[in-house]
This record gives structure tokens, sequence and C-alpha cells, in this order.
């Protein structure tokens, strides 16, 4: 399925805005984003699997905050970070 | 994740002299800046007169520290965050031209309910014995350490220290550290054996392993604590800096929150030297510099603890102060800084002295100037201005 990545983490996707990956759950899917792009996944998620405080995933346009999630193939992932501050 | 820098990266001040057209092989000094917006490398001379800067390295991360590992000269590490992303390392081996991402980070381990801890961010990197290449350890926030073995690409947790329910205990929670997150600091290994090692916890306490860090035990006596509190609970205890005698190990300083402090092993009980500071200046701060070669020779920089604690510095006229006999009397250091309505301070990593001779000193403040001195702080010069809030300055002297 189409992932869209932020632009924080295009330095993992050598600056590939829209990437594809694969996966039943939402986490399945950024274990597949990890085995391409080594080192993305912990930027996101946490060593105890939780979503870090300013990530964000759209899933068709829904927030989700779960990783045992289900996806579609047809489903389209967005992640986005909650830039804030200065 | 691989990063290639640019290198010489145009002077970022109005205050720095160019030094494109000198060779590399000049460069005798540098300085490593780490900022809330990204890393910069100074390149002195031996005479520490002339600046080059290198950066900036990993613009708008977050870096705590940057260490260069001194077995070999030209290895870096820096500990790398975001206000966004989660923590990470980088590794360099050519002096920061081309930067690779540690393959593991420090991550604390993973609990099947998921109510472990997270690591916030790599605070503090140490590298570890000249007998032990490639080990260096590593203490992060909130309180954790850490060791690799492979140079900084693959971190392991401690147990000992990080899932010891004793030692859990003593590190509170958030609410109890500072304000960007309780931190472990101040790793030192003893020059003498890698399995003697301090640590220090803000808050948390001073804490010492004798056999390689399987236990660590509170060394704490003497110590004071903020009134009201029980003296014997580490977790009340907030060391901001301690530091060991490259040429005495048995000797240690510490600037901690109530007070400077020194403890000459074997003995167990710190002695609060800043009591011989003057009183309208005090002794609270965070920094702690220690001459590479007389250990009666220690730098603090004092900063306001009065009320409601501005950390500012006092009255707004920032000084170092040198003790040169041990912490008996202390001698005010503030040519060449501003005398008054300069309300900066420096942080617990961001003072540092070199090993040449005389000792040249440097320290980056909170709202991003870098002052060095080549004279033991006798007088002080500016380099660079309008750099982010600088966390950590460290410094190396390379070889020709």
């Amino acid at each position: 399925m189409e992932i869209l990545i932020p632009t924080p983490l295009h330095s993992y996707t050598a600056g590939q805005r829209h990437v594809h990956a694969e996966g039943a759950t939402l986490d399945e899917v950024i274990t597949d984003l990890e085995r391409q792009f080594p080192g993305i996944r912990f930027r996101m998620i946490d060593e105890q699997g939780r979503m870090r405080a300013h990530m964000r995933i759209f899933v068709n346009g829904a927030a989700v905050f779960e990783l045992p999630t289900p996806l579609r193939e047809s489903d389209k992932v967005a992640i986005v970070q909650a830039l804030s501050g200065g | 994740m691989t990063i290639t820098t640019p290198a010489q990266t145009a002077p970022q001040t109005d205050t720095l002299p160019t030094a494109s057209a000198r060779a590399a092989t000049d460069t005798r000094v540098v300085m490593l800046v780490a900022t809330r917006k990204g890393a910069w490398l100074f390149h002195g001379d031996a005479g520490r007169e002339r600046w080059r800067v290198d950066g900036p390295h990993f613009l708008g991360h977050i870096v705590n520290h940057l260490v260069l590992d001194p077995r070999d000269g030209r290895t870096l590490l820096a500990a790398v965050s975001t206000g966004h992303l989660g923590p990470t390392l980088f590794r360099s081996t050519d002096l920061g031209r081309n930067w690779q991402e540690a393959s593991r980070p420090p991550a604390f381990a993973t609990t099947e309910d998921g109510t472990g801890r997270s690591v916030q961010h790599t605070f503090w990197l140490t590298p570890c014995h000249a007998d032990e290449p490639g080990v260096w350890y590593a203490g992060t926030s909130p309180q954790g350490m850490f060791r690799s073995e492979d140079g900084g690409d693959t971190w392991t947790p401690w147990s000992c220290i990080n899932d010891d329910p004793r030692y859990r205990q003593w590190m509170g929670t958030a609410q109890d550290g500072t304000p960007d997150g309780p931190k472990l600091h101040s790793i030192i290994v003893d020059p003498r054996d890698p399995a003697h090692l301090y640590f220090a916890m803000s808050g948390g306490g001073v804490h010492e392993s004798t056999d390689g860090g399987r236990t660590f035990s509170p060394l704490l006596k003497g110590l004071e604590v903020v009134e009201g509190f029980n003296v014997e609970d580490p977790t009340f205890h907030d060391p901001h800096c301690v530091r060991m005698c490259p040429t005495n190990p048995d000797r240690l300083y510490q600037q901690n929150h109530c007070g400077i402090y020194r403890l000459d092993r074997p003995a167990d009980q710190w002695v609060r030297i800043g009591r011989n500071m003057p009183a309208s200046v005090g002794d609270v701060g965070f920094p702690m510099v220690l001459h590479p070669r007389d250990p009666d020779t220690a730098w603090v920089f004092p900063m306001d603890g009065r009320d409601v604690w501005p950390r500012t510095s006092p009255d707004g006229h920032p000084a170092a102060w040198v003790t040169r006999d041990g912490g008996e009397h202390w001698q005010r250091l503030d040519a060449g800084l501003p005398a008054e309505q300069a309300w900066w301070t420096v942080k617990r990593q961001a003072m540092c002295a070199d090993t040449l001779a005389p000792v040249g000193l440097a320290f980056g403040t909170t709202s991003g100037e870098l002052w060095a001195s080549a004279d033991e702080g006798r007088q002080w010069t500016c380099i660079a201005r309008h750099l982010p809030e600088i966390y950590a300055v460290e410094t190396a002297v390379l070889a020709p």
C-alpha cells in the first residue's frame, strides 16, 4: 500500500515522499518500512511499542493510534508529524 | 541512515576569521559544540587564536552531546534527537565529514505489557578505558545506562541499573527531574581500572561500582540536599556534574544542586568546598572543569540559585571561578566577559578544558555564544555568537 512519509523522515527514504509497504496491520507495515529503511521505526515508535508523542498516523484520512489496527492493500496511510514549537 | 556533511561550510558568525586556505594539517584543537538545533566543530590553531567553523551538522536536531574518541582521535559520537522524532546516535570516523546512524540506539528493554520506559534522549557519552577500544557508555533521559562494544553502533541496556527496583525508586519520576527530563550523566571510568566506574543522576545521586558495573552503591556522605528532605535517600540528591582528576583518579570534584564538593578516595565523605566561595555569588551552578595535570585546580561557572532559581549569571555579571588549592580559595575570572546585563548561563556539559599548556578553556552559553580562553581563564574572547542554545562543548587536541 502507499505510505506518505513526512519530511523529517525523508532522510531515511532517500527523499521519497511516497513509498510502498506491505502488511496486514499497521505494525506489520511499519515493520516493512523498517526493513526497507533501517532506523525509521525507532524514530516513530518507542521501544515499548508506543507511538511517539508528536507522531500521527492516518489511514484513509482517519487517525489511528493502535499498531494492531488491521489494514487492507487499498488503504492509504499517511504518517504525519505534529510539528510545533520554536 | 548516512549523512554526508559538506566540508568547510560557511562561517556562521561575523566574528570568526575564515581560514579556508589553511591546510588541514595546521589544525591542532577542535571544539565540539552541541546545541538545541545542531552541532558545530570549531577548528583552532595551536595558539587557539584563530578558529575555523565547520557546520551546522544535523541542522534542526537536538544534539545533547558530541564526543571525540580519544583512543583514535577521529571517531565522533553524537547523541541526537529532534523535538518530534525519537532519539538516535550518529557516528563519524572522519571527524564529521560523514555520519552513520547507530543501527541499534540506546533503548530500554521492552516489556510485554508495554508499561516499560522509553528513552527520550541520550544525554551523556563516555568513551571507556584506553584498553577497551570501541567500548562506550551512554547515559539517558529518563535515567538509564547503556554500553556499546562496537564503537557506538549497537547499544545494550545495563539492567543492573535500568531495571533494578532500588535504582528505579531512586530515579523517581519525570516530575522529580530537570525540566527537560531526569538524566543519568557523569559516567566516569577509572583510568587505572576499567571495572571501577562512577555515574550520577539528576535526580538520584552519585554511585560507584568496583566490579565492572555488575553492582553499584551510592556515594553520598557529606552531600547536602534541599532543606526538609531526607539526606539518606538518593532520590533527593541532585549532582549536576562530577569529574575525576586526570592525573589523580582518587580525587573527584562535583558541582551539585546544593554546592561544590571534593572527594579524596579512599575516603567516602564529600567536602563542601563551595563554602569558600563568596556568599554573594554562592556555589550553585552546572559545569565542573578540571585541570589536565594539576589536581588542585578546578573551574566552575556559578549561576543564580536564589529564591525562584533564575538560573542566570548572578546579577547579570557572568564569571568563571577557579580554585588552585583544591577548593580552599576561589578567584573570579571575568576579564573579557560582559560586565553587566548578561543573563545567560552555562549548562553542565557546556564548559571544558583542553590539555595544552597553558590550559585552554571554553564554554557555551544558553544564549548561543561560544567563549574561549587560551590562558586558563585570565582573559576570555567570544569566538562565536548567534548559535542556538548550547548544550555541550567538548575540546580535543589533535595530532598535527
